[in-house]
């Protein structure tokens, strides 16, 4: 892998998108053309000089971030498929859109490994699910779906197990409600498809040593298995699918020499429902609420991204208002909130990983409760909030938080919605912080197992598209709050919280220090609201529409959540396929692309601190495998 | 010094467990006496830690938002011309906002005339599908389908139990006004009316003598029923008068000549659509 050139003199850092733009034009005339598609942007780029753009993008012109690698099948629009990539500078700014274009029946494009190692787990979902051969990538295996599956689900003209059709609303609901079970319909069993050559039969398949043996591990499985042949030190560990120090039904398989670590790979996909070809058979508005089950520690902070890219692509059309103030303050507050319960349920977890178990977790689930009340009172649910909607949200500030419909303990947790919220945020937040300080910073124990372990380089942090707290652990002061800022965000006085060391102390510390900032943020948010008690949360003042018009187009929709960068592409077909729903949706999932780094964090540690580790990531399988 | 941090740690958990201790004498060892009426000491808000709810025998209050699966409101037995009539009309918007589709409506006809008739012929609700998204509720033009407050729906048989048809989803409405009361007076003033918007605009068309086709049998006194209705709403609010709906505010056609030529449209689109994919 060759690293990136940081020396800044050689870097164009200075341009913006559009100078970029037209530098690789002027410098790769033959290969790079405008993407002049009806709201579209950015560059398209000749597949055969992709690698070459694509280092040019990084090194001459300062894009060292590559934020999301996605496909999209254009069938009956051109029929190609199509990789997108957005790129960013870790110093901020906008984004340079660049994308490749390949035929859908020998779809091939260079990999950009060599260039971004992050765009590794990226590629391999989309070799997994659209079926896209990368050129040069060093392991090109299925990620999401196991050794074996038949095609390549994201396509489009590819059908799931309980197909019934390609857009909701499904024509059967209404007028004439024909009310059946799907399994009914489509009994399980023959409704699936396999490959001519795998045999259900046997419980060790051939997909199953593929995963041994292509994980590049340098171990031969069948030899370790005959005992006779038994010569290496070298021992293949599995850790999950079903472990409870994996966060979920998540699996790594190591290499161990003794209790050390020799190299590690994730294997995932155990939770996989292709939420992105639900979300194409959804309309727009029915993609919020499954946004939720996302990272469902936040579900707040889902919402607000979908929201995001999807306003992005209204903004394009004649009739668009955008979110009065009360409304962005309201988001801003519950996403915050969100940060604050995702963070106190991310160092909780992290601490029963490296051995606090559980009374650290229960002293900071007692204000996560409050919170929850307080998003059940406003939003309806505890965890699958559903909050957002484009261009306002589902309802304002209840003025209390239970009903006034009486039952004889409903008075117990009722409490004035702002007296509750001035109080949380100026007392109760804080004080759990303070005492989570107290309990955990310098605590001999905890500095013993986490200094200087897990530890991911500034270089490599960038390299490996990292976000979140773990970027920043790694001193790289990248918050798209600032970097790329949205909503209010730019007028609220808040710092990037940034560590130097990148091991999991860091990553704790500057958890630490979003946790205060949060706060800070929301007590500036609390006379905003108060400024704005009495306006609709709505631009004209009534409700949105329940199938929005979506212009044809793309958008990217990204917010700093808890776990880092959440990015959503859509494409909208606008006229052509039907506005009602996105044409393409995907989910740039942070717990996904920051398990990429996973190996070499955790290579020559012992195997207790790899659970630590992957605890320091602060991963969700919801997102995860999506 | 080595072993502070850790001291201060252990002390701060100290602090915690004597504190539970302290609590219980300050409420007189009530904590553990699982009745309701300690239910206030046990959960209240001046009690230090969290101490479980002792569920089935104590539940916690739900928010009125709180939202599960729906429920159709139908009119109370008492009302005095629309008793046990259905709000909804079976437009089919629940049906089409459903993110999992978890709805299937059929639409009422007239007998005699063939007619579509504002009225759901049958109803049903898969809730092993419902996500309780609550979009049903949110978009429903005659405030005709609501979320419940009833979460225990656990049975041993889904295959009989989980579809909930028509009969197993009504409500009377006077239900909804008690669990969500705040909603439903907010509801009540975007209407205009605590009546149904069709029995409403009904009334008024009546007194004018307009249409003879409409479903509806009579022309009816709508007058006198916001006040009876009033009486479920918080008292405080009760005297606030009801401001009048703009007529025709909804985004909704309700005109079946129009909306069976956007279906039909929309049928065309699709059939575009497949013939373009060769389908």
């Amino acid at each position: 892998m060759d690293q990136p050139t940081l020396a800044p003199e050689k870097q164009l850092d200075a341009t913006t998108v559009d100078e970029a733009i037209a530098y690789l034009r002027a410098e790769y005339a033959d290969a790079v053309t405008l993407d002049d598609r009806e709201g579209y942007g950015g560059v398209i780029v000749q597949s055969n000089r992709l690698v070459d753009v694509a280092r040019a993008i990084r090194d001459d012109l300062g894009f060292d971030y590559l934020s999301s690698a996605t496909a999209v099948d254009y069938l009956g629009a051109g029929d190609h498929l199509e990789m997108v990539y957005h790129a960013y500078r870790t110093s901020g700014g906008g984004s340079l859109v660049f994308k490749a274009q390949t035929d859908r029946e020998q779809a091939e494009i260079p990999s950009l490994v060599p260039i971004w190692r992050g765009a590794d787990f990226q590629e391999r979902e989309a070799w997994d699910l659209m079926g896209i051969r990368f050129r040069g990538h060093p392991n090109l295996k299925r990620i999401l779906m196991w050794e074996g599956f038949h095609g390549h689900p994201l396509r489009k003209d590819w059908r799931e197990a309980y197909y019934e059709e390609d857009q909701k609303p499904f024509d059967n609901r209404w007028p004439g409600g024909q009310v059946y079970r799907v399994e009914e319909r489509n009994v399980f069993g023959k409704n699936v498809t396999y490959p001519p050559d795998i045999d259900l039969g046997r419980l060790m398949d051939s997909s199953e040593t593929a995963v041994y043996q292509s994980l590049g591990l340098g171990v031969d499985v069948e030899r370790i298995m005959d005992k006779d042949g038994f010569e290496t030190n070298e021992l293949v560990v599995n850790m999950g699918p079903h472990h409870p120090s994996t966060h979920g039904v998540f699996r790594m398989v190591l290499t161990v020499d003794g209790e050390t670590v020799t190299s590690l790979e994730p294997v995932m996909g155990y939770l996989h429902r292709n939420h992105e070809k639900i979300g194409e058979r959804n309309t727009y508005l029915h993609n919020i609420p499954f946004t939720d089950r996302l990272d469902y520690i936040s579900s707040m902070g889902n919402n607000h991204g979908y929201v995001l890219a999807v306003e992005q692509l209204m903004s394009l059309g004649r009739k668009y208002n955008p979110p009065t103030y009360r409304c962005e303050a309201l988001r801003v507050m519950m996403v915050e909130l969100s940060r604050i319960v995702n963070h106190l349920w991310a160092i909780g977890f992290w601490l029963n990983d490296i051995g606090a178990f559980f009374t650290p977790v229960l002293y900071f689930v007692q204000e996560r409760e409050r919170i929850l009340d307080f998003f059940e009172a406003v939003a309806g649910s505890r965890m699958m909030c559903n909050y957002m909607r484009f261009g306002g949200l589902f309802g304002d500030l209840p003025e209390r938080l239970k009903s006034v419909s009486n039952l004889t303990n409903d008075r117990v947790r009722d409490y004035n919605t702002m007296q509750f919220l001035t109080e949380m945020i100026n007392e109760r937040i804080p004080r759990t912080i303070d005492e989570l300080e107290r309990l955990l910073t310098q605590n001999e124990i905890l500095l013993e197992r986490s200094v200087g372990v897990g530890v991911l380089t500034r270089e490599d942090a960038i390299n490996y598209s990292a976000a979140g707290p773990l970027l920043r652990g790694s001193g790289v002061a990248y918050d798209i709050r600032r970097a790329d800022p949205y909503s209010i965000y730019p007028e609220l006085d808040f710092d990037i919280a940034v560590e130097d060391e990148g091991d999991m102390y860091a990553r704790y510390r500057v958890r630490v220090a979003e946790l205060r900032e949060s706060v800070r943020i929301l007590k500036q948010i609390l006379p905003r609201l108060e400024a704005t008690e009495g306006e609709s949360i709505w631009a004209d003042g009534k409700p949105g529409a329940y199938a929005p018009r979506v212009p044809h187009g793309e958008a990217y929709g990204r917010v700093e959540n808890g776990k880092g960068e959440l990015g959503y592409y859509v494409v909208s077909a606008g006229g052509r396929g039907g506005s009602a729903n996105p044409w393409r949706y995907h989910v740039r999932a942070p717990s996904f692309i920051n398990l990429t780094p996973m190996g070499i964090m955790s290579r020559g540690h012992k195997v207790a601190d790899v659970v630590g580790i992957l605890g320091s990531i602060d991963i969700v399988l919801g997102e995860t495998d999506r | 010094m080595y072993g502070t941090g850790l001291a201060k740690g252990l002390l701060l958990t100290l602090r915690h467990f004597v504190d539970s201790y302290v609590d219980d004498i300050r409420y007189g060892f009530r904590k553990y006496h699982h009745s309701t009426d300690n239910f206030a000491v046990r959960q209240g808000t001046k009690t230090k830690g969290v101490i479980t709810v002792q569920y089935p025998d104590e539940k916690v209050a739900v928010p009125e938002r709180f939202r599960f699966v729906p429920f159709l409101i139908v009119e109370d037995e008492d009302h005095p011309t629309r008793s046990g009539k259905d709000w909804c009309t079976s437009c089919g918007i629940c049906a089409k906002v459903c993110p999992p589709q978890c709805i299937w409506i059929v639409r009422g006809n007239d007998p005699n005339t063939g007619r579509p008739v504002p009225e759901p012929e049958a109803f049903f609700i898969d809730i092993d599908i419902c996500m309780n998204c609550g979009f049903c509720a949110e978009y429903c033009p005659f405030d005709a389908i609501k979320m419940d407050h009833d979460y225990e729906l656990a049975s041993y048989d889904r295959t009989t139990h989980h579809i909930h048809d028509k009969e197993r989803l009504s409500k009377p409405n006077s239900y909804w006004r008690g669990i969500a009361p705040t909603r439903a007076y907010e509801e009540m003033l975007a209407r205009g009316t605590w009546e149904h918007k069709d029995a409403a605009k009904e009334a008024r068309r009546g007194a004018s003598g307009a249409r003879a086709s409409a479903p509806q049998p009579a022309p009816q006194a709508e007058v006198a029923a916001p006040a009876a209705a009033s009486e479920a709403a918080p008292p405080a609010e009760a005297s606030a008068p009801p401001a009048p709906a703009a007529e025709g505010a909804t985004p909704w056609s309700e005109d079946d000549a129009k909306r069976e030529e956007r279906r039909r449209k929309a049928l065309e689109r699709k059939a575009r659509r497949a013939a373009k994919r060769g389908q």
